[in-house]
């Protein structure tokens, strides 16, 4: 018998009090109906969502673990790129 | 209290112990799959309709209590009964069979279900009503994921669409237990059953048809469950079901 595994879906669950999805795991379904019942079934039993979005695992382009180095780093010295030099007004709050 | 009202309240009992007990012993045969799911995923589905369906039984049961007026609670209910005080329909003490027949009798008991927890909100025993309305949230649900289930399955391989006709064939009889009558009816707790069938029936139907299933004709064949008439397999479901409340009386855990 052919036994072919489902595809991976990654699962982003808006909660209650956030405004943002968050990537919360991933569930294997057959298609996107199947995908959204089964995030909802594996990761909403505790009332922590409002929303799902689930998304094909293969979908999502990634970048490569091992090209961290070269894709991180350089940032590391760069502190100019932080908008820490300015002086504020006293008038400007809540920056 | 005039025999009169306590007839008319044994009435209301058993009406709600045929819904309370329905959902009981569905629920603990589909806590039978829980670890042995087909894919990790639906076992937790399942396991989550169990715990629905449980729930709901717990407070229909603690409603019976309040009924009866004796100082039962929810657990006597569950665990110091026997076989013929039982009042949930004979489709659900039915062995699971294989995933096939578990999704099909889900779908075809939980659209009952659906329709009867929406006629109950009709009802004028105001608790009732909102056991009623809190099952409902929960019974669409139920009805989605098996309803999906019977699609995928009833119009999937050769294989798959011979089991759900298999488990079709052998369920359909036992669904017209659920809108039999009797004189509990005339009570008016809730709606009476026979009427829930016209309501049921065009909810199913299309989704049998859309799984390419085949709808038996009806025969004369009626199961007795609701009036404690059981089959063969509930004793031993309630033997494992009531163990520890039997084996060690009144302990808590």
């Amino acid at each position: 018998m052919d036994r072919k595994e489902w595809p991976l879906w990654e699962v982003f669950i808006r909660s209650r009090n956030g405004l943002d999805h968050k990537h919360c795991g991933s569930v294997h379904a057959a298609d996107p109906a199947m995908a959204l019942k089964n995030a909802r079934d594996v990761f909403t039993r505790r009332m922590e969502g409002v929303s799902v979005w689930v998304v094909r695992a293969d979908d999502i382009v990634a970048s490569d673990p091992d090209a961290k180095p070269e894709m991180f780093d350089p940032a590391e010295d760069k502190i100019y790129r932080h908008p820490t030099f300015y002086t504020l007004p006293d008038q400007v709050n809540h920056m | 209290m005039t025999a009169l009202t306590s007839v008319a309240n044994d009435a209301r009992l058993e009406y709600v112990l045929r819904i309370a007990d329905s959902s009981l012993i569905l629920g603990h045969r589909l806590s039978e799959w829980c670890g042995h799911g087909p894919v990790l995923e639906e076992d937790i589905a399942l396991t989550n309709v169990t715990l629905d369906l449980i729930g709901q039984a717990r407070s229909l049961y603690a409603y019976a209590g309040a009924l009866e007026g004796r100082g039962r609670d929810e657990d006597q209910f569950a665990f110091e009964r026997n076989e013929h005080e039982f009042r949930n329909v004979s489709m659900v003490e039915l062995p699971n069979g294989d995933y096939g027949l578990t999704i099909m009798r889900n779908f075809l008991f939980t659209t009952f279900q659906r329709e009867l927890w929406a006629a109950l909100q009709g009802s004028d025993e105001g608790q009732l009503c909102e056991i009623a309305r809190k099952s409902l949230t929960e019974t669409r649900y139920h009805v989605q994921h098996a309803s999906e289930w019977v699609i995928r399955l009833g119009d999937g391989t050769d294989e798959s669409h011979q089991r759900m006709q298999r488990a079709l064939d052998t369920l359909w009889p036992y669904t017209a237990e659920f809108f039999s009558s009797s004189e509990i009816d005339d009570a008016g707790v809730g709606p009476a059953w026979p009427t829930i069938e016209s309501r049921w029936l065009p909810v199913v139907r299309p989704v049998l048809d859309v799984a390419t299933l085949q709808v038996p004709a009806r025969t004369s064949f009626l199961s007795r469950g609701k009036e404690g008439i059981h089959g063969e397999h509930l004793t031993p479901l309630l033997a494992e079901m009531q163990y520890l409340q039997r084996a060690y009386p009144n302990c808590d855990w």
